[in-house]
């Protein structure tokens, strides 16, 4: 088999079908970069996992004459509440898993407050002791928090126990679904690409069945006759997927870093080096899928 | 070189078989004619030999190869044995004389130096080489048909195929491209030719194989008949072997003529077509 003459058919075929041509790859592009906006925002999702998790402590917040009666009906914990857990804290039990922990009382907890709410109207109204005096616990291994948890829920002068990783899990919940989301729009586009490249397939081995009459009656061995009709949807696919991987570079380049990363300084945002994980699997993604839908169409036209 | 057993071929929707228990055996260098009316069964003959078609029942033996058992991926390379020609020339209009030639050696694989020898040969040998770089469309049909040849020798195939290759060209054409397809049986490759045109059969001083309706009705070297496997009542054709006439002729005489008038064979297109010449 020559490598030229498989080159050629497969030009000619690309020339004669340009426009059918063009919309695989507008839509092996639009597709593909839905699925790479959903790895990206995969990626972001364990980026900020690790992130933040390292970060997040466990608060066991003591009673406040404020709190809920039914968690606290003695109101605002007692020093010797405090002296308990403080103590339990550095019992043999739990201090193997413990990194660190420091104690916040109603003055460190207001000015806290105050910094992260500045200017807002509700830094007007709060009073130190309406703020729970709080034990920040960091965890040798932030999954362990039920340890704690389990430790001190209940105990007279103790209104919660609080995991900060619960307030992440729903941001990263929501980052989830619209990664899901994102999925499932590129696997319905991924199946109409290749629906849309099984007919190009079949039209341009239409618009060429007196060459393929031809080839079989001289004895052209079925690769030979396949492989410019299955290059011919590869090919097509390929720039498609190469574009995909252009617009999220582009995504990453201008939107994430360009102005997500401007606009919150304070977290940290996928760079540009995740694209150069993501571009090889859309365009192997490409190539793969174009290669099985084009192979599937010209299938057809082989019987012998 | 070719053994056909006992072949039935039915095709879907059809109400009587295409072929219906055909038995036929032709050696290597044979130059044998299949005539019979449309629907005869002649094409449909011609593509179990290429493996276009397999039998419902009977086996099908070319070149060695049980055509029945051969497996589809073997295909191409049996075919690459085998010559095809047909009425219409089948050459590609967007390629010239030599790329439609060179075409047929670049899809099985040839070497470009192989193709860059072979091509102007063959175009040489059936008179071509000064057209080499025309498109089909400037060519007569006969120069269309020859180039239809030159792609199916080029590979030098045992057996040639040809549906009906003068079917669409006048007498004095078609004398000339059966020249052609004689020299091309006389070098050594077993020709099977379907045809109608009894004029040709007639000069030829071939085997013929004459099909009605999916059977082999006669079957009749340039000596008399072979075989005849199931005589069709009222065909007359039977009759003429009996005539001292057929048993030498090289040629068509004036008692040949009269002889087959006569009998009213089915060879009297052939005869009014002579006599018109005369």
């Amino acid at each position: 088999m020559r490598l030229g003459f498989v080159l050629n058919e497969m030009a000619q075929g690309l020339r004669r079908n340009v426009s059918m041509v063009i919309s695989i790859v507008l839509v092996t592009l639009v597709s593909l970069t839905f699925v790479g906006t959903a790895l990206l925002l995969q990626f972001q999702i364990t980026q900020m996992k690790s992130y933040w998790y390292d970060r997040a402590q466990v608060a066991i917040y003591l009673c406040t004459d404020t709190s809920p009666s039914a968690a606290c009906p003695q109101g605002e914990a007692s020093a010797d509440v405090k002296t308990s857990v403080e103590q339990r804290l550095k019992s043999p039990l739990l201090k193997p898993y413990l990194k660190r922990y420091y104690f916040e009382d109603h003055k460190q907890a207001y000015q806290t407050f105050q910094q992260q709410f500045k200017g807002q109207a509700i830094a007007g109204y709060v009073t130190p002791d309406q703020l729970n005096e709080t034990f920040w616990v960091k965890l040798k291994d932030p999954n362990q928090s039920d340890i704690i948890t389990q430790s001190f829920n209940g105990v007279a002068g103790v209104e919660e126990v609080r995991d900060q990783r619960s307030y992440l899990d729903q941001i990263f919940s929501i980052l989830n679904a619209a990664s899901l989301a994102a999925i499932g729009v590129a696997v319905l586009m991924l199946f109409s690409a290749s629906l849309l490249i099984s007919t190009t397939i079949r039209l341009s081995a239409l618009s060429r069945r007196r060459e393929l009459g031809i080839m079989r009656l001289v004895g052209a061995s079925n690769f030979t006759i396949q492989l410019p009709f299955i290059l011919e949807g590869v090919v097509a696919a390929t720039i498609g997927s190469v574009l995909a991987s252009g617009a999220v570079w582009a995504i990453v380049q201008f939107f994430v870093q360009g102005y997500l990363a401007q606009a919150l300084p304070f977290t940290s945002f996928v760079g540009i080096g995740k694209v150069a994980i993501i571009a090889p699997m859309l365009i192997g993604a490409g190539i793969l899928l174009s290669a099985i839908a084009s192979g599937a169409a010209i299938r057809r036209y082989l019987k012998i | 070189m070719i053994r056909i057993d006992n072949v039935t071929k039915h095709y879907r929707g059809a109400n009587r078989p295409a072929l219906n228990g055909v038995s036929l055996e032709i050696e290597k260098g044979d130059f044998v004619f299949l005539v019979g009316a449309s629907g005869s069964g002649k094409s449909s003959l011609m593509r179990l030999i290429l493996r276009e078609d397999i039998p419902n029942s009977g086996s099908v033996f070319v070149l060695g190869e049980n055509l029945r058992r051969i497996p589809g991926r073997r295909v191409p390379y049996f075919r690459r044995k085998m010559g095809m020609v047909f009425q219409d020339f089948r050459l590609l209009p967007s390629k010239t004389v030599a790329q439609n030639v060179a075409f047929s050696l670049e899809v099985i694989g040839k070497s470009r130096a192989f193709i860059q020898t072979a091509v102007p040969d063959v175009l040489e040998m059936v008179g071509l080489g000064h057209k080499a770089n025309n498109l089909p469309s400037e060519l007569s049909g006969g120069e269309q048909q020859r180039v239809a040849l030159a792609r199916a020798i080029v590979n030098k195939p045992a057996i040639l195929l040809a549906d009906e290759p003068t079917g669409n060209l006048d007498p004095a054409t078609s004398e000339e491209i059966m020249r052609l397809i004689e020299r091309i049986n006389a070098a050594g490759t077993t020709v099977v030719m379907a045809t109608h045109d009894r004029g040709i059969v007639d000069r030829l001083q071939k085997r013929v194989v004459v099909l009605s309706e999916g059977n082999i009705i006669s079957d009749m070297r340039d000596s008399g008949y072979v075989s005849v496997d199931k005589p069709t009542p009222g065909f007359a054709a039977p009759e003429i072997a009996t005539e001292p006439a057929l048993a030498q002729p090289p040629r068509l005489t004036e008692t040949f003529t009269e002889t087959i008038v006569t009998s009213r064979s089915f060879l009297d297109e052939v005869i009014y077509e002579n006599e018109d010449e005369k």
